[in-house]
């Protein structure tokens, strides 16, 4: 399923004889030809799904809007910044969109009533648009949708930020979980898509490999007005098996044992592995979101795309460690 | 000179680029960048021959690299600077053969070294001296040709939305360098269904193509004891051992599966059973760079890549993003530089011209460089439906730009495949597509019995 905004892939060529095999794929395919040139139409469409996505990385975060339906919405919000100061350093430097400015350190570090059970991060990523559109709806579901005995911390409205500055951001609130809110990077067919990564015990230097993540959220994937409680229910299953566990087998301290204390993936499938949502490079429906086509973070989706060997850790976990 | 100085040379010396900026190894002005390309164009072949840039002891890809070179085909370029290598490379004394007698004279950092000391210009002349030619259905390389992938990747590896994209290139004369999937799943079980619905599709159009399913080289291997039907062996590769190892790989998986894929005996007019893939950034990123700059890191892996006779060596030059490569102009000059250095050290280089929503490029970019590596003589480029790879999320070149390309500079398919695209009416005489309102095309589609399979 595609966004009702998006145009169709064109109309020119409807006569080619592939045109009965479209129904099978979404990649452009029969699109006709004048010379080897591609027919106007087609090239505009083209030209105005990249747009939409240049733009969708350019826009700019409504930081203060978000803010300030959080509060009205009865929470409480804490504004911090990564260290890349401006779009063109965070799309070059990704370790400065990693870490918090001293400034915003200090801020979080002096916020009272710690330690946290949560911490909910609203963060820009590579679409502001994304954020802009569904951030705050998909914080206050989640948030609304938590059992009332847990300490959650005020949501913090990143800028700036990479997927692990909710690392140092759990960090100096003194949070047993993180979840940050993240605007993926745009693709083609959607550029206004959030994904969501959660991490216990989120410490700066954690491996993306700690994290798992929801990706595809947006109207046409895993729609914004459900999102949040579906993530709520799935935080807190989570947190009930590990504790669970923790319980009956002591305290973990292997970390290439922390991903066994997940529930198992077949209850908790939108949860996926980082792994699993790399091998996948993005590329399999999210069950009850009807879209072919999710886009990752900034995920590189595949320059050297496979996982390493049949059941291990992906190959580029640390490219994905670059670039998250 | 010592291990560090000339990493230092080297990196101050390359052309600006943000991955270079990421991993901190710039020169610190544009003028120290050209005082340090004078240093290196000063600097003797010979010094940079003693100074391998990681321990051998600890790097199995240095290792190689030393083993490599030949000391009796380095004799006449022993004495060279690397400003005298350039400008041999530029005179009319360096032709195609006297340039190919140095293939293994050649080291990966020597030729890093020259590039980083050319223009664009330069980058194109000398590479477009250098054909390289390697063969396995079809003959790839030879001069005046340009081959195509079939790029027909689909997010769920669906096998009639594969077989669609598959046709559509075949349509526009795509194909002849390999029909190969990224698959969306990595397993064996997943690649010999994809394997075996190329192998149908060749056999029904009796198509002289080669294919690929780019899997984990362990699954190839995998795939071929239980017999399914491997054509090239894939693997992506870097410029050290620790790189690699992040890749779950070292030499010796590359040499079982190239003796495997070898033993199949499935290529009719050549075994280079091999196809590789790069790009600059990619061992930064696994940070195994050793503080060497990205672009002498990429050339280090064409020395891996040489030494299992590849089909097909491909740069993903624009993929990983824009902390490595910022724009534009930083992805044009990486294709050309890779394409260059790949083409010197001998091995079969294509170029994968493609770009990220989140780089500073788009599709006028992509029309630049298409155009001077289809001058440079690259091998092959990709073909994506509609420039769009809807699995993995990026745009790369188009069947349409293959088109393009071909005719604007005369160039033409692999000579098997062009006779086979005759043959099915979808080019003409002289080997170039056919107006569209032909529909050679259709004759192809009906044969495929792809609409029928689709009812």
């Amino acid at each position: 399923m595609k966004d009702a905004s998006n145009p169709p892939v064109t109309t020119e060529g409807a006569d080619h004889p592939l045109k009965r095999l479209r129904e099978f794929t979404e990649a452009r395919i029969g699109l006709g030809r004048y010379g080897a040139g591609l027919p106007t139409a087609a090239s505009l469409d083209f030209a105005e799904a990249h747009a939409r996505a240049r733009d969708a990385v350019h826009s700019s975060f409504e930081a203060q809007v978000i803010a300030v339906t959080l509060e009205e919405a009865g929470y409480e919000t804490i504004a911090v910044e990564s260290r890349a100061q401006d779009r063109a350093t965070y799309l070059r430097r990704p370790d400065l969109g990693r870490k918090l400015s001293d400034r915003s350190r200090e801020r979080a570090a002096a916020i009272p009533g710690g330690p946290f059970d949560l911490v909910v991060v609203v963060a820009d990523g590579l679409s502001a648009t994304a954020v802009n559109a569904h951030g705050a709806a998909v914080a206050t579901g989640l948030l609304a949708a938590l059992p009332g005995d847990w300490n959650v911390a005020p949501v913090v409205v990143a800028t700036g930020a990479r997927v692990a500055l909710s690392d140092p951001i759990g960090e100096a609130l003194d949070a047993k979980i993180a979840l940050i809110l993240i605007g993926e990077r745009p693709g083609l067919s959607a550029a206004n898509s959030l994904g969501a990564y959660l991490t216990f015990g989120p410490r700066t230097g954690r491996s993306d490999a700690d994290r798992n993540c929801v990706s595809n959220i947006r109207p046409g994937g895993l729609r914004p007005e459900i999102a949040g409680k579906k993530l709520a229910g799935l935080i807190v299953r989570a947190a009930e098996a590990r504790t669970v566990r923790h319980a009956a087998e002591g305290r973990c301290r292997r970390p290439d044992r922390r991903r066994r204390l997940w529930p198992a993936a077949d209850r908790l499938r939108p949860f996926q592995s980082l792994q699993t949502v790399w091998r996948r490079r993005f590329s399999e429906s999210l069950p009850g979101t009807g879209a072919a086509r999710p886009a990752g973070d900034d995920l590189p989706g595949g320059l050297f795309p496979q996982p390493r060997g049949k059941s291990a850790r992906p190959p580029f976990e640390a490219v994905l460690r670059q670039h998250i | 000179m010592s291990q560090e100085s000339l990493k230092t040379l080297l990196a101050e010396a390359s052309p600006a680029r943000s991955g270079d900026f990421l991993a901190g190894v710039t020169a610190e002005s544009q003028e120290a960048r050209v005082k340090a390309q004078r240093r290196l164009a000063d600097t003797g072949l010979a010094e940079i021959l003693q100074t391998p840039l990681i321990d051998p002891e600890t790097d199995e890809v240095q290792r190689l690299i030393l083993d490599q070179h030949d000391r009796e085909a380095y004799r006449p370029i022993a004495g060279f600077s690397v400003g005298d290598l350039r400008d041999w490379l530029l005179s009319d004394e360096a032709t195609s053969e006297a340039i190919a007698a140095l293939k293994w004279a050649l080291t990966p950092e020597m030729v890093a070294a020259v590039s980083k000391i050319c223009r664009n210009q330069d980058l194109i002349a000398i590479a477009r001296k250098r054909p390289v030619v390697t063969k396995f259905r079809t003959t790839v390389g030879l001069p005046g040709r340009l081959s195509v992938r079939i790029q027909p990747n689909h997010p769920t590896d669906d096998a009639k939305g594969v077989a669609a994209s598959i046709l559509d290139g075949l349509a526009f004369g795509c194909g002849d360098a390999v029909i190969g999937i990224n698959p969306a799943t990595d397993s064996p079980s997943a690649m010999r269904r994809l394997l075996e619905l190329i192998e149908e599709l060749r056999l029904r159009l009796d198509c002289p193509v080669q294919s690929c399913v780019l899997a984990h080289v362990t699954t190839a291997i995998d795939c071929m004891s239980r017999g399914a039907p491997v054509d090239l062996v894939f693997q992506s590769i870097a410029g050290s051992e620790k790189a690699n190892s992040s890749f779950g790989i070292n030499l010796a998986m590359l040499k079982e599966a190239q003796d495997a894929a070898k033993s199949l005996n499935r290529g009719t007019i050549g075994q280079d059973v091999m196809y590789f893939e790069t790009g600059q950034g990619a061992a930064l990123s696994a940070d195994a760079h050793f503080g060497i700059d990205q672009q002498t890191m990429e050339a280090r892996a064409y020395a891996v890549a040489r030494a299992f006779d590849p089909l097909l060596v491909n740069t993903v030059v624009g993929f990983i993003g824009p902390e490595y490569l910022y724009d534009g102009k930083e992805i044009t000059r990486a294709g050309l530089e890779d394409h260059f250095c790949g083409k010197l050290l001998g091995v079969p280089m294509g170029v994968d011209v493609c770009y990220t929503n989140h780089a500073e490029a788009d599709q006028d970019d992509m029309d630049n460089l298409l155009t001077l590596l289809g001058v440079a003589g690259v091998n092959f480029v990709m073909g994506v439906p509609g420039s769009d790879d809807i699995m993995l999320n990026y745009q790369s070149t188009s069947y349409h730009d293959a088109a393009y390309v071909r005719r604007a500079l005369g160039l033409k398919p692999a000579p098997e495949f062009e006779a086979w695209l005759r043959e099915v009416g979808v080019f003409d005489g002289e080997g170039f597509l056919l107006p569209e309102a032909s529909r050679g095309d259709a004759g192809l589609i009906a044969r495929s019995k792809l609409l029928e399979a689709a009812e």
